[in-house]
């Protein structure tokens, strides 16, 4: 039995504001298996992109470990952790700013090797990457043009070709369809999934739409405000979803089908709430339909209910 | 009375920048009923914003400009109107809600004041208690405390936000709504909460409203008839059950089906729409699809097709047009 | 590899731009610069200025035009011989401004090379570590903007006396601070970028991130910092010599001139109103040519 090629223990982000420590990523527990793929999914100040980027040591963990094919890089030195970099990368979500506007789409890909120095000599790094361009499918006559000069969908290609050229195991996908238009939407999204399957990556998806995580993820992870309060299967997810913030989150989302048009659904009410020094007790307590007193009084912890389905809520006690 | 609340007919719209000039919308045709709400589908680039903007005459100024065609509004030509006419049903009669809720509000002016300040606009004989009297009824109505009318924007959240300008829009009970993806910006679980006060006032006041969006489950859960456009031109247009479960359609609006992942579909690799939409600058001689169509002919390239009727449904495409055309000819929208 | 997903645009339409070729930024740059008319007209000035500067010996020598004083000469209106006129020590106007033209505009680049080394540097390093780094660096920046620009340039040439090199010195330490906040807010513009995190990713060094990633995307405010500031050093330097500070006499200096004229203005305007056309001219060209490359370097292209 192999370990897992990503895995986090306790991992805990908090970011210091004169308000008090904000919780960004609060002990999350996950572990990613060789070739799949882990869907988080949140909305907006769950912490999921934080998550993603303290993964890869973009910004420093605050506490709690994490492991690369069982080995822990939490204190790896910079020259250690620069190896480390060629088997983890990222795809960003704004094909507009994750590209240099002074570069062209050839120095662009090429720049990661040129850093790390993985090849040597020009002919064999240009090969690279018109290499990569077709891996992409992206027409090699782009390779002079400046990023400008290209729609999102081609950007996002950009990227995605950026983050394959140095060959990783791991990527961690930061929404990378949603700021793209619906019909491109699905052309990266096969796109990556081919990738995903041609190469045996692995990657960790971060995204709010939970129609683009169920269609990609081996495994779904959902998160809210800085913590992990459920993770199963897609099937079983969608199926039997325990935790009250997953079914009002299941409820919210539209469906392109008349027959759920006037079906009586239970919209949740209220904000999330801050994130800044949280009280103690289920952070979802106040939105909650189903919450009661023991819910108030410290965090239910994530346990396992099912097969492989894990929860964090006070009803599966 | 004329059931018809809104008519754009053979819409053309331009915009003149530096550079080129933009063939926006290129002969639309809809109606809006009393009381009805109309999906816009498309996206971006369609041209959806652009006819909104054109009902309301906000089109920049200098740079947009309506060519051809006309737009009623509960009898009045738009098109034909002056700018105080328009002042005077901007807010009143026709009102419209953004994108992004953060942009739309006066950061330095308190919410109170702002939905005030429409109310003022059109009802400058009402006094200042009965202006307070009912902020304080619409800020209840949008589902907001009334004791935070003196707060300013920044104190709210996204979505309460969007609550705020839906309640500027609504004030003066306008007989038409023009929504611009007015839950895009927000997370799904707000946007479930804002699209159902929308739902819930619109019925209260009887608006008839234009939902513009590029999501198909928010076109199935709020809208009573549905119309596709792409590139300027309205492609498909009928009733929720016409586009959702009729068989026949534009393959545009096939591809947009196909390349959304469904939630109660187990499909293995979606079908996107191969492709982009085609250059704004150029204007198409035949269907503006034809690069991207799977099922293009040699006749598409070169001749517009023709808006075919099938009762309430609306196809522009050459591969229906032997079908059904002169028989039921039914304008669209009369019952 | 698997080409399912080669994306298929431009089927059936032609797209005539050719990106084989490489085409450098400086050509685009340059193509929206001339676009302009006024720009380019800033530019032509600078031109002959430079021109003026640089063949100063073949237009006019030095010594016997501008320096040598010829009292039988003096103040004499312009003609044929003296394009100008002569000055109150009959040295030859023409010949002066043309030579003063050389010392404002190596004075002037000089200074700017000089505050824009160092204080791009500082701003550098403020802009990207930020925290304490930044602290310190803008607060002692904060105390020589406090001190007039002037005032701080009279004291330094003060102390450390005349001539060229001291004068060079003291403008230099005045534009320092500006530079430095200039760069350090273009900086900080961009260090956020996702760009900027995906070299991060890869294990870049900071050197390479700055100078690679985040100076090219910052330099626009520079450059169009630079030359007007450039404009404001040549005022400053005729200001210095108008008050008898700046450059020693006899050197031919537009600003020693004004004030050497003036004593001669009422009937012999001809001292003034030149030497004032050259520092007005010089100044306009770089504000014009400023702008132009201001607008040229928007990536206003991110649409």
């Amino acid at each position: 039995m192999s370990a897992p090629l990503i895995e986090t223990r306790k991992l805990v982000k908090y970011f210091t504001t004169p308000r008090g420590a904000l919780h960004a990523v609060d002990k999350v527990d996950l572990k990613i298996e060789r070739g799949q793929v882990l869907g988080v999914v949140g909305e907006s100040g769950c912490g999921k992109s934080t998550l993603g980027r303290t993964i890869l040591r973009l910004t420093e963990p605050t506490g709690g470990d994490i492991l690369y094919d069982g080995v822990s890089y939490l204190k790896y030195s910079e020259k250690e952790m620069n190896e480390l970099r060629k088997k983890i990368q990222i795809i960003f979500q704004d094909p507009y700013s994750s590209l240099n506007p002074r570069m062209t789409i050839g120095q662009i890909i090429a720049e990661p090797i040129k850093v790390c120095k993985t090849i040597t000599g020009k002919k064999a790094i240009d090969e690279k990457v018109l290499e990569m361009m077709d891996l992409v499918g992206l027409s090699r006559r782009w390779i002079n043009a400046y990023p400008h000069e290209l729609d999102g969908g081609r950007r996002q290609r950009v990227g995605i070709a950026r983050a394959l050229v140095l060959e990783p195991s791991f990527i961690v996908c930061d929404e990378p369809v949603s700021a793209l238009d619906v019909s491109i939407q699905a052309q990266i999204l096969n796109l990556m999934m081919d990738l995903q399957r041609d190469m045996g990556l692995t990657y960790m998806f971060i995204t709010h739409d939970l129609s683009v995580v169920k269609h990609i993820s081996n495994y779904i992870m959902v998160m809210y405000l800085g913590q992990c309060v459920e993770s199963a299967a897609p099937e079983e997810l969608f199926k039997n979803p325990l935790h009250p913030y997953t079914v009002a989150l299941l409820n919210a989302i539209p469906r392109p089908n008349l027959s759920f048009r006037n079906r009586e659904r239970k919209i949740i009410k209220g904000e999330v709430t801050n994130p800044i020094n949280p009280k103690p007790g289920c952070r979802f307590a106040s939105r909650c339909p189903r919450v009661s007193d023991k819910c108030l009084q410290q965090d239910p912890p994530l346990k396992e209910v099912g097969q492989n389905h894990m929860v964090a809520c006070t009803l599966y006690e | 009375m004329n059931d018809v609340l809104l008519s754009i007919e053979n819409l053309h719209v331009t915009y003149r920048t530096d550079e080129a000039l933009v063939y926006a919308v290129n002969g639309v045709n809809l109606n809006i009923m009393r009381g009805e709400t109309l999906g816009l589908v498309g996206e971006t680039g369609a041209g959806k914003t652009t006819t909104a903007l054109s009902v309301m005459r906000l089109l920049p100024d200098k740079i947009g400009k309506i060519e051809q065609g006309k737009i009623y509004l509960d009898g009045l030509d738009i098109t034909a109107a002056t700018e105080a006419d328009m002042r005077a049903i901007r807010g009143n009669i026709v009102s419209m809600i953004f994108q992004d809720p953060m942009s739309s509000l006066n950061p330095v002016l308190r919410v109170g004041e702002q939905i005030a300040e429409v109310l003022r606009i059109h009802n400058d004989k009402l006094s200042k208690s009965e202006v307070d009297r009912r902020v304080d009824e619409l800020m209840e109505m949008v589902g907001l405390p009334k004791e935070r009318k003196v707060e300013y924007p920044h104190q709210f959240s996204g979505g309460m936000k969007q609550r705020v300008v839906i309640a500027i829009a609504l004030a003066c009970e306008p007989k038409l709504l023009l929504a611009d993806e007015p839950t895009t910006a927000l997370d799904v679980t707000i946007q479930a909460q804002v699209l159902a006060i929308i739902r819930e006032l619109k019925e209260m006041l009887n608006t008839s409203m234009l939902l513009i969006t590029h999501d198909l489950g928010i076109v199935a859960e709020n809208c009573d008839r549905v119309a596709v456009m792409y590139a300027g031109e309205i492609v498909e247009m009928g009733t929720v059950e016409d586009i959702f479960e009729e068989k026949d359609h534009h393959p545009y609006t096939v591809g947009l089906f196909g390349s959304i992942p469904d939630l109660d579909k187990n499909i293995d690799r979606l079908t996107p729409i191969e492709g982009m939409m085609p250059d704004p600058t150029v204007l198409q001689a035949g269907c503006p699809f034809y690069d991207r169509c799977p099922q293009r002919m040699d006749i598409c390239n070169t001749e517009k097709p023709a808006e075919v009727m099938k009762g309430t449904h609306m196809i522009k495409c050459h591969l229906f047009s032997n079908v059904e055309k002169a028989a039921n000819v039914e304008k669209v929208g009369e019952v | 590899m698997t080409t399912k997903n080669v994306d298929k645009t431009g089927v059936g339409k032609p797209d005539s731009r050719d990106y084989t070729k490489k085409r450098s930024q400086l050509k685009l740059i340059m193509y929206r610069f001339s676009k302009n008319r006024l720009a380019v007209l800033g530019l032509c000035i600078l031109c002959v200025l430079a021109l003026c500067a640089i063949f100063a010996d073949v237009i006019a020598d030095y010594q016997t035009m501008a320096i040598k004083q010829n009292i039988m000469n003096k103040l004499q209106p312009p003609s044929a011989e003296h394009w100008l006129g002569t000055d109150q020590y009959g040295r030859d106007i023409f010949a002066r401004i043309i030579h003063g033209a050389r010392i404002s505009l190596t004075m002037g680049i000089g200074t700017v090379l000089t505050s824009l080394t160092i204080g791009s540097i500082f701003g550098a390093l403020a802009g990207y570590y930020g925290g304490k780094v930044d602290n310190i660096i803008m607060r002692i920046m904060d105390v020589f903007l406090a001190i007039p620009n002037m005032l701080m340039a009279v004291t330094i040439v003060g102390a450390l006396g005349g001539g060229l090199v001291n004068l060079l010195i003291a403008m230099s330490i005045s534009s320092i601070p500006r530079f430095s906040r200039v760069i350090r807010s273009s900086i900080l513009s961009v260090r956020d970028m996702d760009y900027i995190e995906a070299a991060r990713a890869c294990g870049t060094k900071d050197s390479r991130i700055i100078y690679k990633h985040v100076l090219p995307n910052a330099i626009g405010p520079i450059i169009v910092n630079a030359t007007l500031s450039l404009a404001n050093t040549i005022l400053s330097i005729s200001g210095m010599s108008f008050i008898g500070l700046g450059i020693e006499k006899p050197m031919p200096e537009w600003g020693s001139m004004l004030s050497e004229g003036r004593a001669q203005m009422r009937y012999h305007p001809n001292l003034v109103i030149f030497p004032g056309i050259a520092i007005a001219l010089a100044v306009l060209g770089l504000n014009l040519v400023g702008d132009g490359l201001r607008d040229a370097l928007d990536p206003k292209l991110k649409n």
